[in-house]
């Protein structure tokens, strides 16, 4: 089951009193009268698991705990250890949680056909097997071995590429590996915006 | 970054100007209040009081697209008012070079400018050679042909008067800002810059950084803890994905990728390879040839041979002067050029300038590949504003990916760290990690280039691919390959390594095809003692905030670049009290018989440059080993568009007249045929300039930002900031919907009226700045608004073609008003 922040915070007491439990922690503070019984410490029986936030580039240290049981996300947090942040974090990254448990994330592939006015539900053999047919086709059609002037290119011209700042190096490298053995120069990024 | 986010805290004296970290990089903002709290003075210079401004010690306003004016007016100020820190100035910098007499500025122009194809041929800014072809120099830096002296020249233009009629910056301010800054010009003393999109998004972009570059070397503030030049990045991994060569005229580490008339490796080699005379320079990149081949054999492994070029051909060749940029590209996706577009993570239909005629492009296209978290307005741009679905041929594929928590791997911060993150959760319903679509889909490709054949099929089917573990992408493997590996048995300094060990760092990697590395300056960050990058030692024993044992930094885990310009000739730290590095050999005899260097990782192990009796040390090196001359560059004859920055009016500007020279806008800019560009004389039609900003509790185009409710509930809607001023003439109230247009398009937008903007005197005249977020887009939130990016022009940096964004003019107009 997905849990959502909204739906986990209604499980766990109002909304406001559940903000205020979270707050009251952050700040050293005790807990109110009622107590952990009403409304119980979100990361207790959750597993840590240490990461970096994903939204600007100060690179500050963030903790997701995991539940258990579901295996999702309940809870983010600034990591205390890490030197740039010790803990703190920015609105955006305080509010990581709910990018981990998102009711608008994507969660099946999508299509729209030529002149389609909607979006068709596809699964991933059919959505990879057709692109892969589509980049064999056009780099087929398009592609440039010899230039005007006679100069060996090997590029394809026809396609092109922009994103990649939000992956990791690793998905970086193999991203640049594949297009550069497709041939394509056209290969653009964020820090040119 | 040259230095790191802890670096801050280290400096006296803190200049941001182009940025606004208290909102945009909030959490680093703690390391600025660090350094205000040990003393150190905060100075924001922008068009727009920010939260970042109420933070500053002084905050001076400035007209969107001057800031060369006014930082040549700081360099004005150094050199007369003797602020400059001499000894390094004269030693590490390229200020004592003598120049041709070739080199001229007249009229706003270079010499060598040739106005046909509005470019410079650049053998003009040459330096002056003696029969040996060493570069003659002075020290005493008074010949009129050095680099210091024609500074000087270029530069007695910028007068405060001048230079206040330019910005509109108030002259008290301006020499407050020039006495504070040029008081780091002392060896115990180090100043910083935290620049970002609000000095690189303009046809002057890079002249910008050049500018401040200039300061920094003349102050004796590069290498120094609390010193450097430090661009604040936006993105978790924007500086790993352009480590790794993301751009089209790079292949990963900074090599250049190849054009066309290069026609085989030895070519290439031989025209990226530079040399130097002078035996004191490092000349690092004369090893380029040991990370170019490595690199290859990265790529396609045993099939590169020294006989084929190790696959040289294979690979792409850019057509020779041309650029392939961002404006290029839709360009010619707007000119029906382009068939297929991948758009991964990333969402060009609210971030690129121009907007609406990106969006317009992309109905030209037969397919689309967008790989995200949420639909984005790229994604769904065949249902946007103003378009009609049964006409658009487009195909889209929309593919869902993990988040950062879904998945396993390493993203380098800003200040060049590369952190490993670890998994968390599983990706939500069939949504895969990109590093799991990426594999499969290159391997649906090669399968059909197998079967099939087709057009130039050996790069497809040799290259390696083997990322794999479980039927799951493995960063690890990934990462390994990255850092590098031995293909054969060798010995290399005296070291036996066996076929597959990793390579301990770059300095080991070969130009005969016995190493593989997918990118050298990585090369240290997965060795045989493990996966560096997931490290969290916390000490810190140098006590300035090195971290040294924390994840890893490139290059060589060195956490502050060209360090070994903050130590004097012998080897001394500049600044005691803050010491980077300290030359710690021992000597006899009034020289040094061992060399040991302590704190950071020096720049280069070298001897110091001179002995403690003063004798110079053949076998040192001068500190800034990236450049051929070793030497930190005052003078630029590098660049497109001239050795010294130059003041020019942005694209679209109020100015009707350019105060400094007799050109207009950047001889040399680049504007794009799509979209209305209005240039150069100012369009009474929109009188308003305009600037775009951001807001903390969003990022970048909003795609992620907008679907959190917490963060939309904070910042709920478009809106357009202005000073009450304006507001009162256009008779607006706070609140109210208005419509604002440039010559491209328009949006709609709630008004802010705020004192933190106010009207501009720019040579006399009164001239009013707005501010326009550009974190929106039409498909969420519902009536949300729309991206600001409808409004920016398609004009670019010459050098760079990054957009001019942060500078461009508009109307303003309540609606139904």
């Amino acid at each position: 089951m997905d849990v959502t922040r909204r739906k986990f915070l209604q499980l766990s007491g109002t909304v406001a009193a559940g903000v205020t439990v979270g707050g009251r922690k952050a700040l050293g503070l005790q807990p109110p009268e009622s107590g952990p019984s009403a409304w119980p410490d979100r990361t207790g029986g959750t597993v840590p698991t240490r990461s970096i936030c994903p939204f600007c580039a100060v690179g500050c240290g963030v903790i997701c705990h995991t539940d258990p049981q579901t295996g999702r996300v309940v809870y983010t947090e600034g990591d205390p250890e890490h030197p740039i942040n010790a803990g703190a974090l920015c609105a955006k990254g305080a509010a990581l949680d709910q990018l981990a448990a998102n009711e608008r994330r994507l969660t099946r592939v999508l299509y729209r056909a030529p002149c389609s006015d909607h979006w068709e539900i596809k699964d991933w053999d059919w959505a990879l097997s057709t692109i892969a047919r589509r980049i064999k086709k056009t780099r087929d059609d398009g592609f440039e071995s010899v230039d005007p002037d006679g100069w060996t290119v090997n590029r394809c011209a026809t396609i092109a590429s922009v994103g990649s700042a939000a992956l990791d190096n690793e998905e970086c490298w193999i991203y640049q590996a594949m297009l550069r053995a497709l041939g394509l120069v056209y290969i653009e990024h964020q820090a040119r915006i | 970054m040259t230095n790191h986010w802890i670096d801050i805290r280290n400096s006296d004296c803190i200049l941001i100007m182009g940025s606004n970290p208290a909102e945009n990089h909030p959490v680093a903002f703690k390391w600025v209040e660090a350094a205000r709290e040990r003393g150190a003075t905060v100075i924001h210079v922008d068009p727009r009081f920010t939260r970042t401004s109420s933070k500053a010690d002084i905050y001076a306003p400035l007209r969107p697209g001057t800031d060369i004016a006014f930082l040549g007016g700081m360099i004005r100020f150094i050199l007369s008012e003797n602020r400059c820190f001499r000894d390094y100035v004269a030693h590490y910098t390229n200020a004592a070079c003598l120049v041709s007499e070739k080199f001229a500025f007249h009229d706003g122009l270079f010499s060598g400018f040739d106005p046909r194809a509005r470019a410079y041929d650049r053998s003009f800014w040459a330096y002056e050679t003696d029969a040996g072809g060493a570069v003659r120099k002075d020290p005493s830096l008074s010949h009129p042909r050095t680099v210091f002296q024609l500074l000087k020249t270029h530069f007695a233009r910028y007068t405060p008067e001048k230079v206040s009629a330019v910005t509109g910056t108030p002259r008290e301010d301006l020499l407050r800002v020039y006495e504070c800054v040029s008081a780091t010009g002392r060896p115990d003393r180090a100043g910083t810059i935290l620049y970002a999109m609000g000095w690189t998004q303009h046809t002057v972009g890079v002249q910008n950084i050049r500018a401040m570059s200039i300061i920094q070397l003349l102050l004796g503030n590069m290498g120094m803890a609390g010193g450097g030049v430090n661009a604040l990045r936006g993105e978790s991994n924007v500086q790993g994905s352009t480590d790794h060569g993301l751009l089209y005229g790079d292949w990963p580490g900074y090599l250049p990728v190849p054009r066309a008339t290069m026609a085989t490796l030895s070519d290439y080699l031989k025209e990226n390879t530079p040399s130097s005379s002078d035996p004191l320079s490092a000349n690092w990149w004369q090893n380029r040839p040991k990370y170019v081949v490595s690199f290859l054999k990265a790529l396609f492994g045993e099939a590169a041979i020294p006989e084929n070029g190790f696959c040289y051909a294979w690979l792409p060749k850019l057509a020779d002067h041309r650029t392939y940029t961002w404006l290029d590209l839709f360009d010619a996706m707007d000119r029906g050029e382009l068939r297929g577009f991948f758009a991964w993570g990333q969402n060009p239909a609210c971030s690129g300038a121009d907007a609406g005629r990106t969006r317009a492009a992309m109905a030209k296209l037969d397919w689309m590949v967008s790989a995200n978290l949420f639909e984005t307005e790229t994604a769904a741009f065949w249902k946007g504003p103003g378009m009609d679905p049964r006409t658009i041929r487009t195909e889209v594929f929309l593919l869902p990916c993990a988040a950062s928590m879904e998945k396993e791997g390493s993203i380098t911060n800003s200040g060049r760290w590369a952190q490993w993150r670890w998994k968390a959760q599983e990706p939500p319903g069939e949504a895969r990690s990109d590093g799991d679509i990426l594999t499969e889909l290159f391997a649906s490709v090669r399968a059909l280039y197998k079967s099939e054949g087709g057009a130039f099929p050996e790069p497809i089917t040799h290259l390696a691919w083997d990322y794999r573990t479980e039927g799951r992408f493995d960063a690890h493997k990934a990462a390994r390959g990255i850092n590098g590996r031995f293909t054969r048995d060798a010995t290399i300094q005296g070291k036996a390594f066996q076929k597959g060990d990793p390579v301990p760092s770059f300095a080991l990697l070969q130009e005969d095809g016995s190493t593989a590395s997918g990118n050298w300056l990585y090369c240290q960050s997965y060795n045989a003692d493990g996966n560096q990058m997931a490290r969290r030692g916390r000490e810190d024993p140098t006590g300035i905030g090195l971290y040294p044992q924390w994840a890893w930094s490139w290059p060589m885990n060195r956490r502050i670049l060209y360090n070994r310009a903050a130590v004097d000739l012998q080897g001394r730290p500049w600044d005691p009290q803050r010491p980077v590095i300290r030359f710690a050999g021992a000597s006899e005899g009034g020289r040094y018989v061992a060399n040991q260097w302590e704190g950071d990782v020096p720049d280069g192990g070298w001897f110091p440059m001179q002995n403690p009796d003063g004798s110079a040390r053949p076998d040192s090196r001068y500190p800034f080993i990236m450049r051929a001359d070793g030497l930190g560059g005052v003078f630029g004859p590098g660049l497109l568009d001239g050795p010294f920055p130059e003041h020019y009016e942005p694209v679209e500007g109020p100015a009707s007249a350019n105060l400094m020279n007799a050109q207009q806008v950047n001889p040399l800019l680049r504007a794009y045929d799509f979209g209305g560009l209005r240039r150069p004389a100012a369009d009474p039609r929109f009188p308003i300039v305009a600037t775009t900003c951001r807001v903390a509790e969003h990022w970048q185009s909003g795609a992620m930002s907008r679907s959190m409710p917490w963060l939309l509930e904070a910042e709920p809607q478009m809106f357009v900031e202005m000073s009450r001023e304006l507001a009162r003439q256009k008779g607006i109230r706070n609140g109210d919907r208005v419509v604002v247009a440039s010559a491209r398009g328009s949006l709609e937008a709630v008004a802010m009226v705020t004192s933190r903007l106010r009207p501009f005197k720019v040579n006399g005249a009164e001239v009013h700045v707005v501010g326009l977020p550009w974190h929106y887009g039409w498909l969420w939130p519902h009536a949300g608004g729309d991206s600001a990016n409808l409004l920016t022009p398609s004009a670019g940096d010459p050098n760079t073609r990054i957009p001019e964004t942060k500078a461009f003019m508009v109307s303003l107009q309540r609606k139904d008003g």
